[in-house]
């Protein structure tokens, strides 16, 4: 009886491993659902908002500007951050509003994007700690499925002014 | 003639069955566990390839010490490079998040490396593309530990951990 016990659990162990895996293949090369929270890409997407996650484009380099992905956060990472591509590399990203009198600009390094949260006031993004690696692009979100009554494709920025048209 | 294809279809259904099993774990071990890859350039000469183009050293890359992101100063890594997201890179760890380093070539002299940052350089001062020339790298672009010289056999060794004297970071953070 001990020994079926035993085979039982190692067969048990076996199927863990076996979907455990298929599960990590999906959701590094198709995607995966994800859970946002905070308050930096209001309202487009709101707190605790749950998102469908495409890890292809990233594998394709065929991430563009306007597209929210998600990151691995610069300063922490083992958190992630979800936030808009707001230029490429090459791209001309003014880092003050163009309303100022003083009007500054930048250039996004070769092998980064800028990234920011559509709610400009509360959002820590490429304004605080500048233009992110494309190395650390987890994914592109592509669908929203919760709340239920929001599902769908995500927005356009509210912040189309801050495209620039190189 | 139907023994034959009944034969066949249950060839298919074992041949499904142990595909759906060896990729998906194969492929999450060589993400997730370790793999191994061939060095190329000089950047980290005499430590890998010191015989230039003649033979290029096969390391083993161990993904599973890092996956929390913990890197010691000295340790050789692969990383993402910052500058060519479809490029590894394998250069040696030689300050961590909070130091303050002494940079060569770099615009300015003396960096402190921000949070989640660390600053890694070729051993091969002045032929490596390295954080002198880059910056601080973020820790998300870590990709493996390199732990052993797998090929060719005469230099096969263990890689220490060694922060050369001369590279030691002029104040480190006590953690």
């Amino acid at each position: 009886m001990l020994r079926g016990i035993l085979g039982k659990t190692i067969r048990l162990l076996g199927y863990t491993l076996q979907y455990g895996c298929i599960a990590h293949c999906a959701f590094e090369y198709v995607g995966g659902v994800v859970m946002c929270s905070g308050p930096s890409m209001e309202p487009t997407i709101q707190n605790s908002d749950i998102v469908f996650a495409e890890n292809l484009s990233r594998h394709f380099y065929a991430i563009q500007r306007g597209d929210i992905i998600i990151a691995k956060s610069p300063s922490d990472p083992k958190s992630n951050i979800c936030k808009r591509v707001i230029g490429l590399e090459g791209d001309k990203i003014f880092t003050h509003s163009p309303s100022d009198y003083l009007k500054s600009h930048s250039y996004v390094p070769r092998g980064h994007v800028w990234l920011e949260g559509d709610n400009l006031q509360n959002s820590t993004d490429s304004r605080f700690y500048g233009p992110v690696p494309y190395g650390l692009i987890r994914g592109r979100i592509c669908l929203k499925i919760w709340p239920l009554n929001d599902f769908g494709f995500l927005r356009d920025s509210p912040n189309s002014h801050r495209f620039s048209d190189e | 003639m139907m023994l034959a294809q009944g034969f066949g279809r249950r060839y298919m259904k074992a041949f499904l069955k142990g595909f759906f099993v060896a990729v998906p774990v194969t492929v999450t071990f060589l993400d997730q566990v370790a793999c191994v890859a061939r060095v190329e350039g000089a950047s980290m000469q005499p430590s890998l390839n010191p015989g230039g183009s003649h033979s290029s050293d096969v390391v083993l890359l161990n993904h599973w010490k890092v996956r929390n992101y913990e890197v010691q100063r000295g340790d050789i890594v692969s990383l993402v490079s910052p500058k060519n997201p479809e490029q590894k890179i394998i250069k040696r760890v030689i300050a961590l998040e909070g130091d303050i380093i002494k940079t060569i070539g770099h615009k300015n002299r003396y960096v402190k490396v921000p949070r989640g940052h660390m600053w890694v350089e070729g051993d091969h001062h002045g032929h490596s593309f390295d954080s002198n020339a880059f910056g601080p790298v973020a820790l998300g672009l870590l990709h493996a530990h390199a732990t052993h010289i797998l090929w060719p056999p005469e230099r096969w060794q263990r890689l220490e951990s060694v922060l050369p004297p001369e590279r030691v970071p002029v104040q480190t953070e006590e953690k």
